[in-house]
Order: C-alpha cells, then sequence, then structure tokens
C-alpha cells in the first residue's frame, strides 16, 4: 500500500530538480501568503461578492490583466532561464529535457495566456467605454470567457509541478506530441489547457463581435467609431474563424492519444503533416489577430498625442479588415518546405501582400504625427519605439516570405529573431502602450512616468541586444530549439550578448512592477478623467468609471466626438437620468470554469471517472443558469444620482 | 407577450430536433462507408464531401435562428466571409497536401 502511494507519488509530482522543489516551495508559500492576508483581512466575502462572481467589463478586464501579467512573469522566468543556459557553449544549467519543456512552455504562455488575455484585458477594459455602451452583449458570457482562460492557464500551468511539462514545441507537431513520443501527462496538458482557454477566447470574439455590431451609442456610424474599436472588430472576426480550426485540430490530437486513433500517424494511415497544415491555419490567423488590436492601439494613441485626427480614417478601417481576410491565406509560409513549390509561390506572393495594408498603416500613423504637435507622454513613447521595431520586423518577414530562401533561413535563429520582433515590438508595445493610455480611465490614477520612463528604455535597449545578435546567429547557422552548442561553433560572443539583453528585459519588466506598486502607493488622481486631452467617449466620463459607465448615453454625431464637443463647448448633458437596467452578478461563470478545471485535470491523467464529474458539472451549471431567471435588475434614479454626484459625472 | 415567446420556442424546438435528426443521419452515412469500405474512392470521397456541405446547409438552416433574423446584410456578408474561410480551409488543405 505505502509502496504503491510512493510510486504514484513520484510519478504524480515532478522530482529530481532543484528549480521545481524552489517552485513547489514558492507555490505553497504564495498561497499560503494569499489566504492568510484574505482571511486576516477578511476578504473572502469581499473578493467573492466583488470579483470572483462580477460580469462588469471592467473587473473582467482588470483580472485579465492581473492574470495576463503574472502569465509574462511566467513566460518571462522561461526566457531568462533559456537565455541563462544559452550564454556560454557547453552549459549545463539546464539538461536538454528540461530546455525541451522551458522552450515548450515559454512559447505556449506568452501568446495563449499572456499575449491574448492582455488582449482581452484592452477589449474589456476599453470598448465599450469608448463605443458608449453600458456593458458588452453578453456580461454573463463574459465572465465564462474569463473564468475558463483562468482555468486553462492555471491547468496548463499546474504541468510544472505535477505530471511534467509538456515538451513538443508550442505548437506541438505530430508525431513528436503523439502518445509514441510523448507519453506522460505533459501533452494532454497542452491540449486541455489550451481547450478549456481556447473556449473563453471564441466567446470573448462572438462577444465583443455583437457588442461592436449592435451597442454602439445612438448616432455612431460604424464609419465614425474609433479605430481601436475597429481593430477589435477586425480582430473578433478572425478569433471566430480560427479558433474553431485550433479546438478541431487539438481534438483530433487528442482522440489521437486518448482513444488510439491515427489521424496524425504515419503507421495506422495518418499522416502527420495533416497537423502542421491544420495547426497553422489556426496559428498563423493567431499572430494577426494579437496585432491588430495593438495597431488599434496605436491609431488612438498617435491621434490623440498628435492632437490630429487620424490620417486616413476610412484606408486605416480598408487595411485591418483586408489584413483578417488575407490573414486566412498565408499558412503555408510556416512550413515552405513540406509543400510543392506551386503551392509555396502562391503563398509566398499572399505573404508578401499582407505587408501592403500593414505598410498603409504606418504611413498613416506618420502622416498623423507630421505636423501634429505631438507629446511624449508614455503611451506615444512605446508607439514611436514600435514604427521602427516593427519595421525592421516585417521586413525580415517578407525576407522569410521568399520562399527559396526561407529553405535557408528556416529553423534558424533568424526566424526566431523575426517573430520576436513583431510579437514584442508590436503586439507587447502595442498592449504596453495601451495600457499607459488607458490605465487612468479604469484605476482612476496615473502611473508614475519617471518610473516608465526607466522601465520604457530597459525594455527598449534590451530588446536590440537580445535580438539583433540572433539574427546574425541565424545567419552563422544556429539553429532553434538548441539546448547547448561548442565553443568551436563560433556562437559564443553573440548568444552572451543576446543574453545580456533578456536580463535588460527582465530588468524593464521589474520596473513597471515597480512603477505599478508605486503608483498604487502615491495615487495621483489629479485630472484622472481626461487626462490626456482624448478624443473619444471613454474621455468623457469620470474614472473609474461607474458600473453603468454613462449615466446618459451619448449622443454621438462626430467621428472624435469628446473631441469635437469639447472643441464646441457641448460637454454639459441635461441631467435626465431613467433607471439603468444592469445585469447581476453570478458565481456559476467560476464554478463552470473550476468543473471545466476537473475536467481537463481528470483528461490529463486519464481519469475518465474525473473528466465525466467534470463535465456534469460543466452542464449542470449550464442547466442551472438556464433556468435562473432572476439575471437583473434596475438601479434606481436617486441612486445614480447620489452615484453622479459623489464621483463627479456629468460634466 | 408571452404567447408569442412561448410559440418561438416551440418552434425552434421543432427545428433542432428535426436538424439533429438530419445531422445524424449525414454523419452516420459516411462513417458506415468507410467502416465497411463499401465504395471506393472517387465515389466515396464525393459522397464523404457531399455529405459534408449537406451538413453544412443543416446546421445553418435549424440552427442559427436566420430566418428569424431581420438584418439581412450582416447574414448574408458573415456567410460570404464564411463560405471563403470554408473554402480556403478545405480546398487549401487538399491543395497543399497533394504532393
Amino acid at each position: 500500500m505505502i509502496e504503491s502511494i510512493k510510486n504514484f507519488s513520484s510519478d504524480f509530482f515532478v522530482t529530481g530538480d532543484p528549480l521545481i522543489y524552489g517552485a513547489d516551495v514558492s507555490i505553497v508559500l504564495v498561497m499560503v501568503a494569499i489566504i492568510f492576508v484574505l482571511t486576516y483581512f477578511k476578504k473572502w466575502k469581499w473578493l467573492w461578492s466583488e470579483w470572483l462572481t462580477t460580469v462588469d467589463h471592467k473587473k473582467i478586464g482588470i483580472m485579465y490583466l492581473i492574470a495576463s501579467l503574472l502569465m509574462l512573469f511566467r513566460g518571462g522566468v522561461d526566457a531568462i532561464l533559456m537565455r541563462t543556459q544559452l550564454a556560454f557553449p557547453n552549459m549545463d544549467f539546464l539538461p536538454s529535457d528540461k530546455y525541451n519543456e522551458i522552450f515548450t512552455t515559454h512559447g505556449t504562455i506568452m501568446i495563449l495566456f499572456m499575449a491574448m488575455p492582455l488582449m482581452f484585458a484592452l477589449f474589456n477594459m476599453v470598448v465599450p467605454l469608448q463605443i458608449g455602451a453600458r456593458d458588452v452583449a453578453y456580461p454573463f458570457l463574459n465572465a465564462v470567457s474569463f473564468w475558463t482562460f483562468f482555468f486553462g492557464a492555471m491547468l496548463f500551468n499546474l504541468s510544472f509541478v505535477i505530471g511534467g511539462s509538456p515538451d513538443a514545441g508550442w505548437l506541438s507537431y505530430a508525431p513528436l506530441s503523439e502518445t509514441q513520443f510523448s507519453e506522460g501527462p505533459g501533452q494532454n496538458y497542452y491540449i486541455w489547457g489550451i481547450q478549456i482557454s481556447g473556449i473563453g477566447s471564441l466567446a470573448s470574439g462572438i462577444n465583443f463581435l455583437v457588442t461592436i455590431l449592435k451597442m454602439r451609442a445612438p448616432g455612431m456610424k460604424l464609419m465614425k467609431m474609433p479605430m481601436f474599436s475597429w481593430s477589435v472588430l477586425s480582430s473578433c472576426i478572425i478569433i471566430i474563424f480560427a479558433f474553431p480550426i485550433l479546438t478541431v485540430t487539438l481534438g483530433l490530437l487528442f482522440i489521437d492519444r486518448y482513444f488510439g486513433a491515427n489521424f496524425f500517424t504515419l503507421a495506422g494511415g495518418g499522416n502527420p503533416m495533416y497537423y502542421v497544415n491544420l495547426i497553422w491555419m489556426w496559428g498563423h490567423p493567431e499572430v494577426y489577430l494579437v496585432v491588430l488590436p495593438a495597431f488599434g492601439v496605436f491609431s488612438e494613441v498617435v491621434a490623440t498625442f498628435s492632437k490630429k485626427k487620424i490620417f486616413g480614417y476610412k484606408s486605416m478601417v480598408f487595411a485591418l479588415l483586408s489584413i483578417s481576410l488575407l490573414s486566412f491565406f498565408t499558412w503555408v509560409h510556416h512550413f515552405f518546405t513540406m509543400a510543392d513549390y506551386k503551392v509555396d509561390a502562391f503563398f509566398a506572393i499572399t505573404t508578401m501582400a499582407i505587408a501592403i495594408p500593414t505598410g498603409v498603416k504606418v504611413f498613416n500613423w506618420m502622416f498623423t504625427m507630421f505636423r501634429g504637435r505631438i507629446q511624449m507622454k508614455p503611451p506615444m513613447l512605446w508607439t514611436i519605439a514600435f514604427i521602427p521595431t516593427f519595421l525592421v520586423g516585417g521586413a525580415t518577414g517578407v525576407m522569410l516570405a521568399v520562399a527559396p530562401a526561407d529553405f535557408q533561413y528556416h529553423n534558424s535563429y533568424f526566424l526566431i529573431a523575426h517573430f520576436h520582433q513583431v510579437l514584442i515590438g508590436g503586439v507587447v508595445f502595442g498592449f504596453f502602450s495601451g495600457i499607459y493610455y488607458w490605465w487612468p480611465k479604469i484605476f482612476g490614477f496615473s502611473l508614475n512616468e519617471k518610473l516608465g520612463l526607466w522601465a520604457f528604455w530597459l525594455w527598449n535597449i534590451g530588446f536590440y541586444v537580445t535580438f539583433m545578435p540572433q539574427y546574425a546567429l541565424g545567419f552563422m547557422g544556429m539553429p532553434r530549439r538548441v539546448s547547448t552548442y561548442g565553443w568551436d561553433m563560433g556562437w559564443a560572443p553573440l548568444n552572451f550578448i543576446s543574453t545580456i539583453g533578456a536580463f535588460l528585459m527582465g530588468a524593464g519588466f521589474i520596473f513597471q512592477v515597480w512603477q505599478i506598486v508605486y503608483s498604487i502607493k502615491h495615487r495621483n488622481k489629479e485630472g484622472a478623467a481626461d487626462p490626456w486631452d482624448g478624443r473619444t467617449l471613454e474621455w468623457s466620463i469620470p474614472s473609474p468609471p461607474p458600473e453603468y459607465n454613462f449615466a446618459i448615453i451619448p449622443k454621438v454625431s462626430e467621428q472624435d466626438d469628446w473631441w469635437y464637443k469639447k472643441q464646441k463647448g457641448l460637454t454639459k448633458v441635461k441631467e435626465d437620468y431613467k433607471p439603468i437596467h444592469m445585469p447581476k452578478n453570478s458565481g456559476i461563470p467560476f464554478i463552470m470554469g473550476g468543473f471545466w478545471f476537473i475536467t481537463g485535470f481528470g483528461l490529463t491523467f486519464e481519469w475518465t471517472w474525473m473528466g465525466i464529474i467534470g463535465l456534469i458539472g460543466v452542464a449542470t451549471s449550464i442547466v442551472v443558469r438556464h433556468l435562473d431567471n432572476d439575471t437583473d435588475y434596475y438601479i434606481p434614479v436617486d441612486e445614480i444620482e447620489r452615484t453622479e454626484a459623489r464621483i463627479g459625472g456629468t460634466r | 407577450m408571452t404567447t408569442e415567446k412561448h410559440t418561438e420556442h416551440h418552434s425552434s424546438f421543432q427545428s433542432y430536433v428535426t436538424g439533429f435528426l438530419f445531422s445524424i443521419v449525414l454523419t452516420i452515412i459516411p462513417l458506415v462507408l468507410v467502416l465497411n469500405d463499401m465504395l471506393e474512392n472517387p465515389l466515396l470521397l464525393v459522397i464523404i464531401l457531399l455529405a459534408a456541405c449537406f451538413q453544412f446547409v443543416i446546421q445553418i438552416y435549424y440552427f442559427m435562428h436566420l430566418r428569424e433574423n431581420k438584418n439581412r446584410g450582416y447574414i448574408v456578408l458573415a456567410l460570404i466571409v464564411g463560405i471563403i474561410i470554408v473554402v480556403t480551409v478545405v480546398g487549401g488543405s487538399a491543395w497543399v497536401m497533394n504532393f
């Protein structure tokens, strides 16, 4: 008996590595600390009723933000570990199996559990405010989205200490991800972590598409909508069409692994190349859908800090929508070496074609700045840093799009440098810019600019120091995903420089955390309602906005309506309040997420009974919600009057 | 109001059941054909593809409440984009994997 428990726990818990024991200890300590703080300050009820059950898009946005910053930390630690291992030749800091696990989790976490939720954080924090709505179209579904994402991400992260991490690369190519080569639960963690959070991503995509199409303030025609909302719309279109492909692909992989089917195993009549084909049909649209909202942020920031209307509004809209459609026609450029030369030619051209609308956007931003009164505020700094970074990233992208040349670059550090350049330079800088821009709106106080400046320069210098040497390393023949190399390769100096850069970016992140903590302590609430002299509707209401956002739904007549009203002195609104219809909080999304977690955990360890219990729980949550008729309420007029008087709204 | 809501519920329930039956039949046909090795390519392939096409139509027709919606513009647009993507995914895969 004791022997079998011993055997079980040595399989169940990951053992034998000091890093992992460190993680175990810190996880337990953090959990004890959280429980202690919540109990000591009697905050359990507050946590449950204000946050865990909330359906308020602003609070959900904040939770997305916190979760994604935590994941940025986790993914960043992974990156630093890898760079440390590669700093010198013949390092034995990480054994090769651990190295495989770490590059896998780094990629998966950074794309799916950092970039995606950071994007949804911005969607949630900004879109309803920007289009003059009181919430998203389906507030309950929005909470479901968050909790499925959250529990999916937690499930994935659990793999580090329980059962073992996935190690087949961030896209888990078959046949490496099949049972034959990845037997343990790691690969199942990958499948279920992503499947469960994928439900949330798809639901969010639908939710925001409907919100934007149906809930705009009266008078806001589509062609008068702020550019960020346009970018969210384009991004949601991609989500809706791309995520089902991911779900099906991973579903097939799961059937292969769980039921012994042969979709992707050559021996049983399947073909692993189908996996590569399918996963990139999602994977390529995926990277465009995370970068489009960043483009939207830049459009808002550039207009606000140049004190000018965005240049070429219609061409911006056209560019966004054409990118969202074209993104579905380029997937083969991720595996040129696998396909036929005619196929390669077609996809090389479509890939290069995407550079055209992207170029249009870059020129539009520059023309917006041209002869504008530019203010170098933090969001603008990140935007300006983005342009050269993305320019190099885009140019190397076009280089990689040339199929014959790609046969040389592919799988090398050149590729690594390229996609980090567009993902960090485009997505991360863009989302940082958006966070700095909208932070005062959501939290009601501004962030310390001096610390922000430190973070900005550390991130930027660190970025170039890390990734410029990697282009050269790629040309020198260093392949990706190698855990070590010898002195004779001549890669040592550049790798060492690259590692220094990674630590600089890590320092930048620490400065950002310091900046946030410092700013929370020394709250500067001055002018938080409209600190940047903004142009769009979100700046017309107090910061942080009341739960109903707009006491009176604004009537829109112009493209940058709030700016227009400020210029014409039309900002006063008649205080003619009516009761406001609001959704009630609900614990079901959280509980349902918990059941999804149980399902995923059971299926990860192939404990079918546990999976079934989890799924029954999920189904029960849906039914309970369906039978519940008490889902909404009205805020009476006198309460609105009191709130507005307290926060100084309706100016 | 209540009666209206009731009838609407009723008719959509009926439509779901019909749709479900149709889609089950369309799933069973290819499954039986493949498991029992009843047909040879290319006829088998054509039948499977046809079943998939009908499946698509049935999902749209019986489950998506398209007939109740008054906003035709969005629906037509969404369908066109959807069909373009589906054709790309299916046709593109066939083309890419054909070497």
